[in-house]
């Protein structure tokens, strides 16, 4: 008894009060690309991507792209790079609606901000039920979703939870690249779940296959009939942007 | 810490043309049978089909670990060939013979259970024809569980075969969150590897891009700084800190014992917010690099120290709170037991075998760097319980965070002075690698050894890379312990054991 009534007192409160205004210390998280033009003929930073996530377009004013649904965050191409255009800050509002939002250029630093459903809100804005499937993935997007409901994150404030049974769920949370193995029971899992319902691709790995992507064992059609009302870059994501993320889109205060 | 060898003496790079000439699979088996029955550790036991310009068949390599340290030794066998199979008298060889079998052909003849271990290659999406084993009679039924849980957890499918309320067998099924990764390692230049390596298991990401890295380092003839290995080690204990605190979690949350499964959640967030100060990320990717390790300056020293310092009396006091109630004893207390004597026959391996009492840890065993001047202590428990697993987790959090602190606290300990990974670098720099050569790396990370062996061919390039989680060699330990319990005590036992499902899969 007077055990428990200590650890309650070291506990004291940890949940954060305003999940959009956080700001992880040290986190690698949204590239900055500058203007600096390139060094002729120079590759480097696609060269050393480990996720195919950097386009070149050579001989244009805007000559590095970066696609955040297949970047990993590895910070790899930053010290590449001989003109020095790459860095990161900790910016975690990463998430957007379209795929296409996902891509951080210069001139376009930020990815597209998420568009809030007004169909969702009515529906889940008060409550809103995820089965999570794994299919591929390290366990590190697993344990990034199953940190949203600690006592740090405490998502179920929102009324957002992960449930067991995809008959109780409104969405799935997919995470990893969608192994061959795994295809099956993913059809499986989501035709379990009732009308209307939506998916969130949760991870680089699940939007686009990640360090993955080039696996023969892989299979990722399941996506093409399904795509997702939401994505959520990382590697792992970081909570912070599947919260923002999720509550932009179902438009929560 | 990583013991990279591939003789009897621990060599930095062996050079295979050089050292040895491959031996008969009939000799091969005999020289690991004779150190088996003399006690010594089977770590591994794989292969690979042979490469043009070889003769057509397959080159085995088996790992050994022998009191005068690391063994390698390797076969040669021509296609379509078996040999008797190692199962037969040691239990332990059981799964490697397994996944040797069904990446190359090779057949075990004799083997007890030689059935598919993740369903790659040609296998996949073959899932459903998993042959399982059959109780058959009056009042005996079967649970199927998964591959998708009720948790946020990883896939695998469990079949509880139970007479009555008695589970007799429970056969686990894996290989769902196959990816492929060894053939991965080979499709980009290898120091190009590391955010794929630590994509592995990402619940492990020092011990992956740490035996990788450290593989490679020593194939292409680079040692390290001081205080680039030291760097490693501290970010490899703050993961296993990180990692059991996760386990501890589900435990009491298992339990439905919810003031110790909060309290170890936010504990374990300081740790990762640590790492994630220090690298950049919360599970450690982007801390090792080849040649490189995350750099920890004065602040930072100071900062993990804080942390350190704040966390480890309120960890002492959940520990407390959790070990002195009567109910949690009552439900972990003689659940799940894993004797020594099976333990060492089923060949377990790293936190869940020193819970049997089996004194294994590379950091104390091989140790090296920092690990070999300071070495952790060698912490065992006696009763192979679901209740010993929890008091071993326990204290290995309590010692690691107190290794650290000493570390840390330490000011003759340099971990400023190594190469940055995010340091400005010319990256045409392409380590040449020595050819011929075959490395083996191995780190005891939170689950146990964690093994990456690379092999050259004669231009220096890699033309084998094998991985292998201490996971493999546990999940048969987690069924054993399943045997005569009910099924209500399969979440606890298989929590307690907490193994990796793509760290088996791959
Ligand atoms: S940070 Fe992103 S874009 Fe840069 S190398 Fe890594 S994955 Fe590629
Ligand atoms: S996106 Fe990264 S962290 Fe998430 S499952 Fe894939 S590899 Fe793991």
């Amino acid at each position: 008894m007077f055990q428990s009534l200590a650890v309650r007192k070291a506990q004291g409160t940890q949940f954060i009060r305003d999940l959009r205004a956080a700001q992880p210390g040290g986190f690698r998280g949204k590239p900055l690309i500058s203007d600096q033009t390139c060094a002729p003929n120079c590759r480097l930073c696609q060269e050393v991507c480990p996720s195919n996530a950097i386009e070149l377009k050579a001989d244009h004013a805007d000559a590095v792209a970066i696609d955040l649904g297949r970047c990993v965050l590895c910070g790899d191409c930053a010290p590449v790079c001989p003109s020095q255009k790459l860095s990161f800050n900790n910016d975690v509002k990463l998430s957007a609606t379209t795929r296409q939002g996902l891509v951080v250029t210069a001139a376009r630093p930020h990815i597209d901000p998420v568009v809030m459903s007004a169909e969702l809100h009515q529906r889940f804005g008060r409550s809103l039920k995820l089965r999570s499937v794994s299919a591929g993935g390290c366990n590190g997007c697993e344990m990034e979703v199953n940190a949203l409901s600690n006592v740090n994150f405490d998502l179920g404030r929102y009324g957002i939870d992960i449930v067991a049974s995809p008959r109780h769920a409104d969405g799935l949370v997919l995470t990893g690249p969608i192994s061959r193995n795994m295809m099956a029971a993913l059809q499986i899992c989501w035709e379990a779940i009732p009308e209307p319902k939506l998916v969130i691709a949760v991870g680089a790995c699940a939007i686009s296959g990640g360090v993955f992507a080039d696996s023969e064992a892989i299979g990722r059609e399941f996506l093409d009939k399904y795509p997702p009302s939401l994505y959520v870059p990382g590697c792992p994501v970081h909570p912070l942007t599947f919260i923002s993320g999720v509550m932009d889109l179902l438009g929560i205060a | 810490m990583p013991r990279v060898s591939s003789s009897d003496h621990p060599l930095p790079v062996a050079q295979l043309s050089s050292i040895e000439n491959l031996l008969s699979i009939s000799e091969l088996v005999a020289l690991v049978l004779q150190a088996l029955e003399a006690k010594n550790t089977l770590i591994s036991w794989f292969g690979r089909p042979t490469t043009s310009g070889e003769e057509a068949g397959v080159v085995v390599t088996a790992v050994l670990l022998t009191p005068e340290g690391l063994c390698v030794r390797r076969a040669h066998v021509a296609a379509g060939s078996s040999y008797p199979s190692l199962t037969t008298q040691f239990p332990a060889a059981q799964i490697f013979e397994r996944e040797l079998w069904e990446q190359t052909g090779l057949l075990p003849d004799g083997h007890p259970w030689l059935k598919p271990v993740r369903f790659e290659g040609v296998r996949q999406q073959h899932i459903n024809d998993y042959p399982f084993f059959k109780v058959r009679g009056t009042e005996v039924h079967e649970v199927g569980v998964g591959p998708i849980h009720a948790g946020v957890i990883e896939p695998g499918h469990f079949r509880f075969m139970c007479h009555g309320e008695q589970v007799q067998h429970l056969e686990i099924q894996l290989g769902y969150q196959h990816r492929a990764v060894e053939a991965l390692l080979l499709q980009k230049p290898p120091q190009r590897l590391s955010p794929l390596v630590e994509s592995i298991v990402g619940d492990s990401v020092l011990a992956y891009s740490w035996a990788f890295n450290a593989a490679l380092e020593s194939l292409a003839n680079r040692p390290v700084a001081p205080a680039t290995q030291a760097s490693r080690a501290i970010g490899l204990e703050l993961e296993r800190v990180a990692m059991h605190l996760a386990t501890l979690t589900g435990l009491a949350t298992d339990i439905a014992y919810l003031q110790p499964a909060g309290t170890y959640q936010r504990l374990r967030t300081a740790i990762i917010n640590a790492s994630q100060r220090v690298c950049g990320n919360r599970f450690g990717k982007g801390w090792i690099r080849p040649g490189a390790s995350a750099p920890m300056g004065e602040a930072l020293r100071a900062d993990v120290l804080k942390t350190l310092r704040a966390f480890l009396p309120d960890l002492q006091q959940v520990n407390a709170l959790m070990t002195s109630s009567r109910s949690t004893q009552a439900r972990f207390k003689g659940v799940g037991t894993v004797s020594v004597r099976a333990a060492q026959d089923l060949g377990l391996t790293g936190v869940v075998a020193r819970a049997s009492g089996m004194a294994c840890d590379l950091r104390y065993t091989l140790p090296d760097g920092l690990y070999a001047a300071h070495p952790p202590q060698l912490l065992t428990q006696a009763t192979g319980d679901c209740w010993a697993r929890v008091r071993q987790r326990m204290q290995e959090i309590e010692a690691s965070t107190q290794w650290l602190m000493d570390r840390l606290a330490d000011p003759t300990l340099n971990l400023a002075d190594t190469r940055d990974p995010f340091a400005q670098t010319s990256p045409s720099e392409n380590w040449p690698l020595a050819p011929n050569a075959q490395v083996v790396s191995l780190v005891e990370g939170v689950r146990g050894p964690v093994m990456v062996a690379l092999e050259t061919d004669a231009s220096g390039q890699l033309l084998h890379a094998k991985v292998q989680d201490p996971s493999l060699a546990n999940w048969f330990g987690l069924a054993f312990a399943l045997r005569k319990q009910q099924i209500s005590d399969f979440p606890i036992c298989n929590k307690s054991f907490d193994l990796s499902y793509c760290g088996n899969d791959l």
